[in-house]
């Protein structure tokens, strides 16, 4: 009991310390009044009296210190002392505590920043609960696209009924385009995205709407009441957040929808499916309606029932896989989407966060190297500034030395020192991380999945804690035991400037100095690899011309009784469209396709030439457009043969455009004359015989920088398009065109929404947009690492100046001249940058091989890179010392002689 | 006068102060300090200044409690004066003396020939 008591009365004494002092300098002052008295009673005189009083009482401030000690808490009483004299010693110094509070800013900030999207991207588990369930059911990647990686309504209820070690499975529709929703509220009706989903979505993935319901089996089936659910942005913009929402009906693509529930802010379809794509409202995908002769549509998404590993999950689709069909109805459809001979397809679940996340988890490490690295540079260069302070204050604390300070007090009074300084960095660096991150989260153009979630959690704040004490630890230590372990006599004798002391500080400050331009090269080289492979990107021939062209989602309305009706009505509606787009005045050409390449695609089955056997394994099938007569020309794509026309009618033979390299590999199976392809004729199966006509550009269809897969382009007369994007090529920048192509389409189609006209340019920006990013964040670490790297040399020679401005002087009295001292100290600073250079570039080629496979187009050892970051290192290393060496020319040797 | 003072275990200074307190009454800290000085025959306080962290620890322990007065030639001084706490810490303390040094008189008193015990 006492203990507690005690305890609790040491806290008080701590907090009540002025009172309890002067209390107890009263009671020492009565003690020596009292030995004073019974000293004159012993017959001695006054003053001999007073002096035994004060001999018999002992040293006064040991008492007063071990009483202190006794009652209070004196480790905090030290710490308190420690801190306040810290904040004098800083405030007295703004130049160096700004600077050094900068520096850690910057190296914390990035460095929180990072960790963050880390976190986010990486660390934390996907935004469902127990989302360690989830898995991506889908077969390897493929060039065939979307097709390839989807299931048919049919595979999708099969896998269901035969696998065992799924708690339930779902998927969504993976070909709703952007803009398939057409919202009428009176005028001119808004253009949305919606994404199908089967109707247990939200059911597996553990969502719960945050008002209404979320669909039963019963909304999605034939012939059910039309319903939606709306996420949360969509529903604050366009419905003003109604509280009241669940239970109206809107004119939804002309159809009176009821919206029954509201999907919580947490949930992002696009951040986590579809990087970078908006999706406004989720409806029900009807699996036994249509779609089921769709061919493959479906994605698969699987909740493993608990303690299923991931290795059981791939075993038992595999087991399942054999049992699914493409169609039911067609036996000899029946496990196709099981693992073939040559090793190709397979049913595979995977992680879904390996899936939503895993490519970018390379770049991520990157990344948090990258700002690792700038964190040690800025430690270094917090160890230099204190070195430099270090050996000014050597006097000070050798004085408190010789006055009784141990050794461990110093060590502590430095460590406290840092401890503020760092801690100020974290406060900064935080807010700095914290606009960083506000600026990345709001980067909705930016292809990178789980982005619109990033912010600085409570991970986050741990983690800035952890690096504040941790930097404060690094660069305090080492100025803390150099100065604490000083010889006392010698640092209280040396008086700076030439002594022995001052060249050890120099040599150890040279050694950081060095590492500094190591870790700063190591930092560029990977920044010039980046952007050298992001340049490259940006000159791929991408098979179509961006510039100047833009594409806007053309509502058309194809009904009729019969096939034959609605194609002419299809033909008639985007012929008279296309006419009417280009008689605007600035308009080159137009055209449509049903599907944009670096956007979604599809395909369809194989064909080969007319006449030869098939290969025993399938190569993945080319994606198919379906395009009107002048696309080709609109996208800019060259051609050999001819163009679609308006008379390739359904009546007309079938035709179709193939890719330079599909019409290699057929000429090469079927043994062309010439190798050429054009008038050739292909079999798609059961008799269904289509004639090349034209030969166009390979495109990239689904990023810009990998290889592209096949693609074949049939006549929108003689197929059915699944949509239609209007590209409009033009003379000036395109936006301005936006008004007057949206115009042409109303006059044309009242009903036309006021969809995006959206420049080519920013679907290629839309795929780069990864890379830009990481080349963008990456160069900038670069950049603060060079500068950082430039400030430690500059201080380091700089410091060196002024130490020497003695030696200096007694040269240029001895008739050096301004030249001798400029060299000598830029050579020196030359030399430091040289050694430093050397080392960064061998760590860089090391580096280098480990982001190799983040490169395009450019070899790890790319020479440009290398010899640009060399001849920058040295540019900035030569300025930085150029500053120093000129003041040291104008000093004046007399000054300088005198001074000391 | 002793030429070496006896080095106090920890907690030494503060059972004397109790028992001081106890036979003395309520007295200030330079009566104590005397008081102690004068029964050991200046065998154990170093200095009369270390008193005052005992009494502190002593009194933060809540064994004796502390008042203002003034002393007998009119001096203000700080007067300690154990209570009931006190009383029954320094009984155990007691106690405790006492079994320490017994144990340590017997440990003192031993022969040679029984500290080696018996041969197997």
């Amino acid at each position: 009991m006492s203990i507690l008591r005690r305890a609790r009365e040491r806290w008080r004494a701590f907090r009540s310390k002025p009172q309890l002092d002067a209390e107890l300098e009263a009671e020492i002052a009565a003690h020596i009044d009292l030995a004073t008295d019974e000293n004159l009673r012993l017959g001695m005189s006054p003053g001999e009296a007073r002096r035994k009083a004060l001999v018999d009482f002992g040293g006064m401030n040991l008492a007063k210190d071990q009483q202190r000690e006794a009652r209070g808490l004196m480790k905090l009483d030290i710490l308190m002392q420690d801190l306040r004299y810290t904040f004098r010693t800083l405030v007295r110094d703004p130049g160096f505590t700004v600077v050094a509070v900068l520096i850690l800013a910057l190296g914390i900030g990035a460095n929180v920043a990072v960790f963050s999207v880390v976190n986010t991207l990486l660390l934390r588990p996907l935004p469902f609960p127990d989302s360690q369930q989830l898995v991506w059911i889908a077969p390897p990647p493929t060039k065939c696209g979307q097709s390839c990686a989807t299931y048919s309504t049919d595979a999708y209820d099969e896998f269901r009924l035969y696998s065992r070690t799924f708690q339930d499975v779902t998927g969504y529709f993976a070909f709703s385009s952007p803009g398939n929703l057409s919202l009428n509220r009176g005028g001119a009706p808004i253009s949305a995205t919606g994404i199908d989903v089967i109707a247990n979505f939200f059911k597996v993935l553990g969502v719960q709407p945050a008002m209404g319901r979320v669909f039963r089996p019963e909304d999605a089936v034939d012939g059910a009441a039309p319903v939606v659910i709306l996420t949360d942005a969509w529903w604050r913009t366009q419905f003003n957040a109604d509280p009241n929402i669940v239970g109206k009906a809107f004119d939804i693509n002309g159809m009176q929808t009821t919206v029954i529930g509201v999907l919580p802010k947490s949930f992002d379809f696009g951040a986590v499916f579809s990087p970078g794509a908006k999706v406004d409202a989720i409806t029900p995908l009807d699996l036994y309606g249509p779609p089921r002769s769709y061919g493959n549509i479906v994605t698969m998404i699987g909740r493993m029932k608990p303690g299923v590993t991931i290795a059981q999950a791939q075993g038992d689709a595999a087991a399942a896989a054999p049992h699914m069909c493409w169609q039911n109805k067609v036996p000899q459809s029946c496990g196709a989407y099981a693992l073939q001979k040559d090793g190709t397809g397979g049913v595979v679940p995977v992680l879904l966060k390996d899936y939503v996340t895993g490519k970018l988890r390379r770049s991520l490490v990157v990344l948090w190297c990258a700002v690792g690295a700038i964190l040690l540079i800025a430690c270094v260069n917090l160890s230099n500034l204190l070195l430099a302070r270090a050996a000014t204050r050597s006097k000070e604390f050798a004085m408190r030395g010789a006055l009784g300070a141990s050794r461990a007090r110093i060590v502590a009074q430095l460590l406290t020192e840092s401890l503020v300084l760092s801690g100020a960095g974290a406060v900064f660096g935080l807010s700095l991380a914290f606009v960083l991150i506000t600026w990345l989260a709001h980067q909705k153009a930016v292809a990178l999945p789980l982005l619109m979630t990033l912010r600085i959690d409570g991970a986050a704040l741990g983690w800035t804690v952890l690096i504040a004490v941790a930097t404060a630890i690094l660069f305090g230590l080492l100025p803390g035991l150099r100065l604490a372990g000083g010889n006392l006599q010698e640092a209280l004798k040396d008086s700076g400037a030439g002594s022995g002391q001052g060249r050890k500080h120099d040599r150890t400050r040279s050694v950081l100095v060095v590492t500094e331009v190591a870790l700063a090269c190591v930092l560029l080289v990977g920044a010039g690899l980046l952007l050298r492979s992001f340049m490259r990107v940006l000159s791929v021939d991408l098979g179509f011309e961006p510039a100047r062209a833009a594409a806007i989602q053309v509502d058309f309305d194809a009904s009729a009784p019969t096939a034959a009706a609605s194609a002419e009505k299809l033909r008639v509606t985007f012929q008279q469209v296309i006419a009417r787009v280009s008689r605007i005045p600035g308009v080159e050409a137009a055209g449509v396709s049903d599907y944009l390449p670096l956007g979604q695609n599809r395909s369809w089955g194989m064909s080969y030439p007319k006449g030869v056997k098939p290969p025993d394994n399938n190569p993945d099938s080319p994606l198919v457009y379906v395009v009107s007569p002048g696309y080709i020309r609109a996208m800019g794509t060259r051609i050999e043969g001819r163009d679609f026309t308006w008379d390739d009618g359904p009546s007309s033979e079938k035709v179709v455009m193939i890719d330079r390299d599909l019409a290699r590999y057929y000429a090469r199976m079927a043994n062309w004359p010439n190798g050429n392809a054009i008038g050739q004729v292909l079999d798609g199966g059961g008799g269904n015989l289509v004639r090349i006509v034209g030969i166009v550009d390979n495109v990239h269809e689904e990023n810009t920088d990998g290889a592209t897969g096949w693609q074949m382009y049939f006549p929108m007369t003689q197929a059915n398009p699944n949509g239609a994007q209007l590209i409009v090529r033009t003379q000036q920048p395109p936006d301005s065109l936006a008004s007057s192509v949206l115009g042409a389409l109303r006059e044309l189609n009242p009903k036309q929404t006021a969809a995006e006209f959206r420049p080519l340019q920013t679907l290629v920006d839309h795929a780069n947009s990864p890379r830009r990013l990481f080349m963008l964040l990456v160069s900038s670490f670069a950049a603060l690492g060079l500068g950082l790297a430039a400030i430690g040399i500059y201080g380091v020679i700089s410091y060196s100046v002024t130490q020497r401005t003695q030696e200096i002087g007694v040269r240029m009295a001895l008739g050096a001249t301004l030249g001798q001292v400029q060299r000598a100290v830029i050579g020196k600073t030359l030399k430091l940058a040289l050694v430093g250079i050397a080392l960064g570039t061998i760590a860089s080629l090391l580096a280098a091989k480990a982001i190799a496979a983040l490169l395009f187009g450019t070899a790890p050892t790319d020479p440009a890179a290398f010899v640009g970051v060399i001849v920058l290192l040295g540019g900035v290393s030569f300025a930085a010392g150029w500053i120093p060496a000129r003041r040291a020319s104008r000093i004046n040797p007399m000054v300088a002689l005198k001074n000391n | 006068m002793p030429s070496e003072k006896l080095d106090l275990l920890q907690g030494t200074l503060d059972v004397m102060v109790l028992k001081t307190l106890v036979a003395m009454g309520p007295m200030h800290g330079y009566g104590i300090a005397r008081r102690i000085e004068q029964v050991s025959g200046h065998q154990v306080l170093l200095n009369q200044g270390t008193i005052y962290a005992s009494l502190v620890r002593v009194e933060q322990h809540g064994w004796i409690v502390s008042s203002w007065g003034t002393s007998e030639n009119n001096r203000k001084a700080k007067f300690y004066a154990i209570n009931e706490a006190g009383r029954r810490q320094l009984a155990k303390e007691t106690a405790y003396w006492e079994r320490l040094a017994g144990v340590m008189d017997k440990v003192m008193a031993m022969r040679p020939s029984e500290a080696e015990g018996e041969p197997a």
